[in-house]
């Protein structure tokens, strides 16, 4: 299999969009055959970052790169940036308030849930300059 | 059961995908935090909740959940309906309230399936009346 590269940009300012890049990435996979488990952690995790983005940056870009390997994830924003890396990996661990929390979101399980879900997972984030996310889910276990 | 028995047993109105009426469904959570869900949610087929934005639609794609069922009379607005039938899942809307239908729902013998890492709603931190129909 020759390696794809597939490129999103995130909006920031439309929660109402937030996941259209997660949904076809999921899509895109699903029409090269790749195995449904695969599938469902690979839109796990990117849908909990593209969310991420959006509610705690002003969005971002994703990128997914598929060889006969494995799949690397990169979301990556220029937003505020988080503090306490240690601290915001931590379940229940959140910043949102009240009205993040009446869209659904905030229960500070994403960024847990995405290292969960993925083989490898890397973030590195700085205050003022953004948050990078690198994730990788294997093909084969 | 079938997503058209869960329309019979909470007298729903079903707002897309009657086609879909047909499908096989055994287990089901319930829970207004999307969150919640991507965290604790594994292999369910349908949720009910009461959250109506287009994010419950893009969860319940992610997790291949294939029927949300509106719990307390709720209705989402035509884009999420669409946005739903785009995805090919069934949206259910019912009067009951989101205690009620996971009861009836489980008591017809819906269940909650395993989450993952054996974690109920309990730990999940669930919202107002949302219960995981949970064994
Ligand atoms: N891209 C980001 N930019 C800035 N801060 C972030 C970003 N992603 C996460 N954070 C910070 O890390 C915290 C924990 O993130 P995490 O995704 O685990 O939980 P959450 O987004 O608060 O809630 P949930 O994911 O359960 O909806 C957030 O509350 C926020 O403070
Ligand atoms: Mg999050």
């Amino acid at each position: 299999m020759s390696a794809l590269t597939l490129h999103y940009d995130v909006p920031g300012d439309d929660f109402t969009r937030a996941g259209e890049a997660s949904s076809d990435i999921k899509n895109k996979l699903k029409q090269m055959g790749i195995s449904p488990d695969v599938i469902r952690n690979v839109a796990i995790a990117t849908y909990e970052g593209e969310i991420n983005m959006v509610i705690h940056a002003n969005g971002g870009t994703i990128d997914a790169a598929i060889d006969a390997e494995s799949i690397t994830l990169t979301i990556k924003d220029t937003g505020g940036g988080i503090p306490d890396v240690e601290l915001a990996m931590q379940e229940g661990y959140t910043t949102a308030q009240e009205h993040i929390r009446a869209l659904g979101f905030g229960a500070g399980m994403g960024l847990p849930n995405m290292k969960k879900y993925t083989d490898e997972f890397n973030i590195t984030s700085e205050v003022g300059k953004g948050t990078e996310v690198i994730m990788k889910v294997y093909l084969s276990k | 059961m079938t997503i058209g028995d869960i329309k019979k047993l909470l007298e729903c109105e079903v707002l897309c995908c009657d086609d879909r009426l047909e499908s096989e469904v055994h287990t089901a959570c319930g829970s207004d935090m999307m969150s919640d869900v991507l965290a604790f949610v594994k292999d369910q087929a349908v949720l009910l909740t009461g959250l109506l934005n287009p994010q419950v639609v893009r969860t319940a794609e992610m997790m291949d959940i294939i029927c949300i069922v509106f719990v307390r009379g709720k209705k989402p607005d035509d884009a999420v309906v669409s946005l739903a039938a785009q995805k090919n899942i069934a949206i259910l809307s019912t009067a009951n309230r989101m205690f009620e239908a996971c009861g009836v729902l489980y008591e017809s013998g819906l269940r909650g399936g395993i989450s993952s890492g054996g974690v109920g709603c309990s730990a999940g931190g669930c919202l107002d009346e949302c219960a995981y129909i949970a064994l």
